[in-house]
């Protein structure tokens, strides 16, 4: 049972939220919206949720003992294994229902990490575990870095942003290497539902949740969420800034289940992605080189074409799954 | 019935693991641990045990897969050897520090590099320090008694600690040799049923494991660690008095051979052992008063035991498998400095043996104890059997 907007606020009014008040990200920050609504989204639709995170800004500033802001069970183990940590608990589950331990059907797995944690030193457990098929919701709260760290870079990490250890200077422009397209690596594994999101889009990310969450096996939902201290931004701007994103192609919308691709947003025109960038005090310094145009026009060159690429995975892939069981 | 059978020691340590019946094993193999998950694989996919087996792709998997099983309340095993140990010593640190029994058996292997998959300590010496539970085994039913026992030690509420039981690589693992194995109910009702305090399964009463732990409490949560290490150190003769009441077969944190009269003593880990008994024997009938010293349990290291049977002996050699490069090596540290407050302290030697799997024969253990025969022991020198100078 899916619910709706209505029966969501509703619940917050009269329920608890998963997570809670106290934490210490800081003030503007997007990854505490991510937590909450997916919490939220489980909560509303019955479900209790068992949670995971990796380490990084979400986790560190959630639990310091002795205290936490998380209303639900929760478990933090290392970096880089939350997926691997999450497929135990669900595989202890599996057995502690099947020998009769316990009784609760209504619980459902929910994994959270950062970029750092997911494209890079995460990715094999997350591959791994994706790949044995556990029934789990791995949430990735994307702000293009190592945030917790103090800004490096990361396999997210998109050109020309400033960051510590691919600084934009005299000799190099920063980061030199794209951002990778984290979600077709996941929708490689084929057997799973997976979706971009962002923060300026709560409704459709509620959507893609309520989706990952009813989805029998290992889903997967990257949300753009930034990072208002190192993307030099104003606290209050985060979601305005990825709904530019949105609107500018940089992060369309989208979503994969078992091979059929849909757009789930189409602006009818968009916004060049200058716009975008100029918005982010971490191009500032990009902005200033004399190259600034040429890498402008290479990026707005490439979210064009990955545009036109996703329009034609929706046509082609069209309910034609390639596989309809994990 | 108790039944003997006749199997490698993996098989074994897989049947000790199908008698407990674990609710999720997560493991990934590595020579020479592999035939134990392939053994419990099979259990599992012919329904004789109904285990969850999560096959994950890697050793670091596993122990965090295994982390996030035993929290959620289930009991859960897994195995591994050296590399595979390694991989996984991050995780290895931070279960222990949860405070989740986990057993876990270890197929004693040389630790790259360079790449050797012969038997030595030095995978399980790396993680000496992790707060794990670390038993020797010189033989298969060593490995199956204690893989039993140490299922029953972790749990316990006032321990609460995973446990390690090493068995050595090739020799112990693949080698064919006959065990009693027990019935399996009486297994199963010795272990009996885990049911933890706190899982992250139970959504009435959710808890937050591994919350981050700075200056004003990390360390009083190492010092409950300790605590914890001490409590698996007074419990453990109660488990091993209860093992022989179904057993029939006695241990104990030492074992003993020939000590009684013995002026002189080898202390030497797991499979070794034997070999050291025969040369024990050999040199008895010569008329040498010499025994042997075999510690089944290294953490909690029995200090208190060492310092019991060491103290007025002549001699004492400490055999190692493992080096601590530039440091006394680990084994031997550890007796020497629990001899410090002995009445009487023995000279001590020390040596290093059987790195990568070469070979240890009787005569090498022999010319350790000649050495403390003819009083030629130098507490500050490392020696070397069976290796080309
Ligand atoms: C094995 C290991 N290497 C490095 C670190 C240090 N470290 C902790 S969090 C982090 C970066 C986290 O980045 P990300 O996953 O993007 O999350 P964010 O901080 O941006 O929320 C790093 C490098 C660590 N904890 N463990
Ligand atoms: S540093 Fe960035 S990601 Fe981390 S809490 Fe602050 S705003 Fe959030």
């Amino acid at each position: 049972m899916v619910p709706n907007i209505r029966d969501i606020v509703g619940y917050v009014e009269t329920h608890d939220w998963g997570f809670t008040q106290g934490h210490r990200l800081c003030p503007g920050c997007n990854a505490p919206m991510v937590a909450n609504w997916a919490t939220l989204a489980a909560k509303s639709m019955g479900y209790e949720p068992v949670v995971a995170a990796a380490t990084g800004c979400l986790e560190v500033s959630s639990t310091i003992y002795p205290f936490t802001s998380w209303n639900v069970p929760y478990i933090h183990n290392a970096f880089e294994n939350v997926a691997a940590t999450i497929s135990g608990a669900e595989a202890a589950y599996r057995s502690l229902l099947n020998r009769g331990k316990i009784d609760n059907d209504k619980i459902k797995f929910i994994a959270f990490a950062g970029d750092g944690g997911t494209y890079d030193i995460g990715l094999q457990s997350l591959s791994g575990a994706i790949e044995r098929g556990h029934d789990f919701v791995y949430i990735l709260y994307d702000n293009e870095g190592y945030m917790n760290t103090g800004n490096q870079r990361s396999g997210s990490t998109p050109p020309g942003a400033d960051s510590t250890t691919a600084p934009v200077g005299k000799a190099i422009s920063g980061k030199l290497q794209l951002k990778k397209s984290i979600v077709d690596i996941v929708a490689g594994h084929e057997g799973v539902y997976a979706a971009t999101a962002a923060t300026a889009e709560p409704w459709d990310f509620m959507r893609k949740m309520q989706a990952a969450l009813e989805f029998k096996g290992p889903s997967f939902i990257a949300m753009l969420a930034p990072c208002v201290r190192f993307w030099r931004i104003p606290d209050d701007s985060g979601p305005e800034v990825t709904k530019l994103a949105v609107e500018t192609k940089y992060w369309p919308l989208w979503e994969y289940n078992m091979g059929v691709y849909k757009v789930t947003k189409k602006p009818k025109t968009f916004k060049p992605v200058k716009d975008y960038i100029t918005k982010l005090g971490r191009y500032s310094k990009l902005m200033k080189r004399p190259d600034a145009n040429e890498i402008l026009e290479e990026l707005q060159n490439y979210v064009d074409a990955k545009w036109d690429r996703l329009l034609a995975l929706e046509e082609i892939s069209k309910d034609k799954p390639i596989r309809t069981k994990i | 019935m108790p039944v003997k059978l006749t199997v490698t020691g993996a098989a074994a340590v897989a049947h000790a693991m199908r008698q407990i019946n674990p609710d999720v094993v997560a493991a990934y193999p590595i020579t020479p641990q592999t035939p134990i998950v392939e053994y419990y694989a099979g259990f599992v996919s012919d329904g004789i045990v109904d285990t969850v087996m999560v096959p994950v792709e890697s050793e670091h998997s596993a122990m965090s897969a295994v982390v996030g099983s035993a929290a959620s309340g289930a009991r859960t095993m897994t195995a591994t050897a050296a590399n595979g140990l390694a991989l996984m010593s991050e995780i290895v640190y931070i279960a222990a520090s949860y405070r989740l029994p986990i057993v876990m058996p270890i197929v004693n292997r040389a630790l790259s590099g360079p790449i050797n998959i012969h038997c030595d300590h030095s995978d399980a010496m790396m993680v000496r320090d992790s707060g794990w539970i670390q038993f020797f085994t010189e033989n298969h039913q060593e490995a199956y008694d204690f893989t039993i026992m140490a299922t029953k030690l972790a749990e316990k509420e006032n321990v609460l600690l995973p446990a390690m039981v090493n068995l050595d690589g090739f020799i112990t693992s693949h080698g064919v040799e006959s065990f009693e194995m027990l019935d399996d109910e009486v297994v199963r009702e010795f272990v009996g049923s885990w049911n933890p305090k706190y899982s992250l399964l139970n959504t009435k009463n959710p808890v937050t494991y591994g919350p981050l732990d700075l200056f004003d409490y990390y360390f009083e949560h190492h010092r409950q660690q300790e605590e914890a290490m001490k409590n698996a150190y007074k419990e453990l003769p109660g488990v091993f008095e209860e093992f022989e009441k179904i057993s029939g077969r006695r241990y104990d944190f030492l074992d003993l051979y020939k000590v009684d009269d013995a002026d002189y003593l080898m202390v030497v880990l797991n499979s070794t052992a034997s070999t050291a008994k025969y040369v024990v024997d050999q040199l008895r009938e010569e008329g040498h008063k010499v025994g042997l010293v075999k510690p089944q349990v290294f953490t909690p290291f029995p200090k208190k035991e060492f310092q019991q049977v060491l103290n007025g002996r002549k001699g004492v050699v400490v055999l190692d498998r493992a080096m601590s490069f530039g440091k006394e090596a680990p084994l031997y540290s550890l007796v020497k400095s629990s001899l410090y407050e002995v009445a009487s302290r023995p000279s001590l030697g020390s040596y290093i043996y059987g790195l990568g799997g070469r070979d240890t024969t009787p005569e090498m253990i022999r010319e350790a104890f000649e050495d403390a025969l003819q009083g030629n022991l130098i507490a500050d020198e490392q020696r070397y059997l069976g290796l080309r100078e």
